[in-house]
């Protein structure tokens, strides 16, 4: 717990770190802040695609309420890709502070999540409109959502603080995180649920991510409860890669500057 | 005891030569050596070597102490381990107090982000407060002459302005020790005058203060206990005149030195007309030989001389090229002498000479060593400073009253005297 004090006293670096990395990317583009929203956007766009054409080939229509759930999950996966994408990064791109500077290292991959969440925080609003138009109403199941982000945010930290770490060490770990974040999308029930897997449902919920992912669809498109077991299970992966990967973290880090 | 700030106890620090394991496939042979062996208590393996070799060292609080040594000696990882970027292999280190290190000026600054901005995030990096930084903004700003760019982007700042920005936040910090390496090294003159200043005022509101440079000028006039490291020991500590001149005795080429670049300085020599060697008398013609060897192709050689006094002062400093002669391309293997002759109207006192390679045309470096040769000249009058004018005494009197007669010049040239 001494790395969460150590980590309190660098709080102002943290914040200006993640403050830098967001100035930089809305600073010197054209589109600024539409940036954030073009890549939950643009999977939305391609889950609808992907839902018609299943639709049109096995005869099915395409509801509302699978439009929405197709929202409510592309968001949570665009803040998870790109924070493990960045922060993957983040230590080997920052070298020059980590050869020169002391301070807790872990403040690269954490802004890199911080970042993501700033992200996440513009793009959101865009739910307000698709949910009502896709004939979702407020229910009180609603207020699973922020517990159930708060399991994917752990375990996002947890991941990318490990390949963070393990990108100073190995250089190809950037691509093979890079190669696997490419193919995630079609393990990870993000354009399509959980549901039409049939029997098989249980081997796409393994992924961690899954049970958040159909947490959020049944909880904020459905208005039920999450499936609590599940649920639990990711949960409990998120807490042990989240004190798993900062442990390694803070194990390798004497070694930081002289690796990179 | 309680007045030590900084104390380092039979330290270690082994580092590989050559490649370490880049990639995971490399990962696993590595793991099982390791888990075969404990790491912290084994001896060196063959592409190993200390860079760091059973140092001891205590810093007084307040003291101000320079580190000089070769490149490669380990004083930049010296620094490394003070200021808690690298972790020893053995042995212990102990900080007293909040320790700044100015290993890099401008760490962390952004070429897209405005000075402002970066002189928010630099200062944070460096372990300020953002109200710290608000209350000193004002003087950072002014310190760095910066006025009317600090809203520009520093992509658009030259690089001194660039360091000068850099230094200046650095240089606002408050710590009770700080740890500079080499960083004055960055601006023009005027702004490395007051850069050592601040450094003096640093150092005078009691801070510890610990300088590793190769500016020994710098360091002679800035520290007071100065510390020689070679291959990673610690050769030499005390007051900073006898360290210097301990490290320029042994004289950088007797170290077998080696330059990484195409072409090294192989000797530099300077022999008067009557064959000595060490010890000339003033105005005497000397020979200087510099002996260059190419490890490659090495092209538009030239050669440049420089000689400083024992306060690191440079008397005199001329070049092959300046001189008219052109420069020379030299192909891998061969070897070149050049030659100048001189005169040596020098005062009294120890000289160094330093020679540099360098190629005129791309402002280039190939090799540099200070000093490459050190010499004694002695004078036959009483003369004090860096040149000998060989002065007389021709008059010296009490004058009668009355208007002071005009005098003609010493023995005017003759063109002068005819206008």
């Amino acid at each position: 717990m001494q790395w969460l004090r150590e980590l309190m006293r660098y709080r102002e670096l943290l914040y200006m770190l993640s403050w830098r990395e967001v100035r930089i990317r809305y600073k010197q583009s054209v589109m600024g802040l539409l940036w954030a929203v073009l890549m939950p956007v643009i999977i939305t766009l391609a889950g609808v695609i992907v839902r018609v054409a299943v639709a049109k080939v096995s005869g099915r229509t395409v509801s509302g309420a699978d439009i929405g759930a197709i929202g409510v999950k592309s968001l949570p996966w665009a803040f998870f890709i790109s924070a493990l994408r960045f922060g993957t990064m983040s230590l080997a791109g920052n070298s020059n502070l980590v050869t020169k500077i002391k301070f807790p290292r872990l403040v690269f991959p954490l802004s890199a999540v911080l970042t993501s969440l700033v992200d996440f925080a513009v793009a959101s609003p865009l739910l307000l409109i698709l949910l009502p138009l896709s004939g979702v109403r407020p229910s009180l199941a609603m207020l699973w959502a922020p517990f159930l982000f708060l399991v994917l945010v752990a375990f996002t930290v947890g991941l990318t603080v490990l390949c963070s770490a393990a990108n100073l060490f190995f250089r190809d770990v950037k691509y093979l995180v890079e190669v696997a974040l490419t193919f995630a999308i079609f393990f990870t029930p993000v354009l399509y649920d959980a549901d039409m897997a049939g029997s098989w449902r249980w081997l796409i919920m393994l992924n961690p991510v899954a049970p958040v992912l159909e947490g959020l669809n049944a909880a904020v498109v459905h208005g039920r409860q999450p499936d609590l077991l599940w649920l639990g299970y990711s949960a409990g992966i998120a807490f042990l890669f989240c004190v798993g990967g900062i442990a390694f973290f803070k194990r390798l880090e004497p070694r930081f500057a002289e690796s990179v | 005891m309680s007045d030590i700030a900084l104390r380092m106890d039979h330290v270690f620090k082994r580092f590989r030569r050559g490649e370490l394991h880049d990639s995971l496939r490399d990962l696993v042979p590595a793991l099982v050596k390791r888990a075969v062996r404990r790491d912290r208590e084994r001896a060196l393996a063959p592409q190993e070597f200390w860079v760091l070799n059973d140092v001891c060292l205590d810093i007084q609080r307040g003291e101000t102490v320079g580190i000089i040594g070769h490149n490669g000696a380990g004083k930049s990882t010296m620094l490394k381990h003070l200021s808690g970027i690298m972790e020893p292999t053995r042995g212990r280190i102990e900080v007293r107090g909040r320790l700044s290190a100015l290993i890099e000026v401008g760490a962390g600054f952004h070429p897209d982000l405005t000075g402002r901005e970066n002189v928010y995030l630099n200062g944070v990096i460096l372990g300020m407060t953002r109200s710290e930084i608000r209350r000193k903004f004002d003087e950072i700003v002014d310190f760095a002459g910066l006025e009317d760019f600090i809203d520009t982007p520093v992509k658009r700042y030259s690089s001194g302005m660039f360091a000068r920005l850099g230094f200046s936040v650095a240089a606002h910090l408050e710590p009770d020790i700080l740890v500079i390496d080499e960083v004055l090294s960055v601006g023009d003159f005027a702004f490395q005058r007051k850069g050592l200043e601040k450094m003096r005022a640093v150092a005078q509101s009691g801070a510890t203060v610990i300088f590793v440079s190769h500016n020994l000028q710098a360091v002679a006039e800035f520290c007071k206990r100065t510390i020689l490291l070679d291959h990673g020991r610690v050769v030499a500590d005390g007051p900073t005149d006898g360290v210097v001149r301990q490290y320029l005795d042994t004289g950088a080429l007797e170290k077998g030195h080696r330059a990484a670049g195409p072409v090294r300085v192989a000797r530099a020599a300077v022999t008067g007309i009557r064959g000595e060697t060490s010890r000339f008398d003033s105005g005497t013609r000397a020979r200087v030989d510099v002996d260059l060897e190419a490890n490659t192709v090495a092209e538009r050689v030239a050669v440049v001389l420089e000689l400083k006094n024992t306060d690191f002062y440079e008397v005199f400093n001329t070049s092959s090229e300046r001189l008219g002669h052109p420069p020379i391309t030299l192909a891998a293997g061969e070897r070149a002498r050049c030659t100048f002759e001189v005169d040596l109207h020098l005062g009294p006192g120890t000289y160094y000479l330093g020679v540099h390679l360098y190629r005129y045309d791309r402002q280039q470096s190939y090799d540099h060593v200070f000093p490459a040769t050190s010499f004694v000249v002695a004078a036959d009058r009483d003369v004090r400073g860096a040149a000998n004018l060989y002065p007389s005494v021709t008059g010296f009197a009490v004058q009668p009253p009355g208007p002071v007669p005009v005098e003609p010049a010493v023995s005017a040239p003759a063109s002068a005297a005819a206008p």
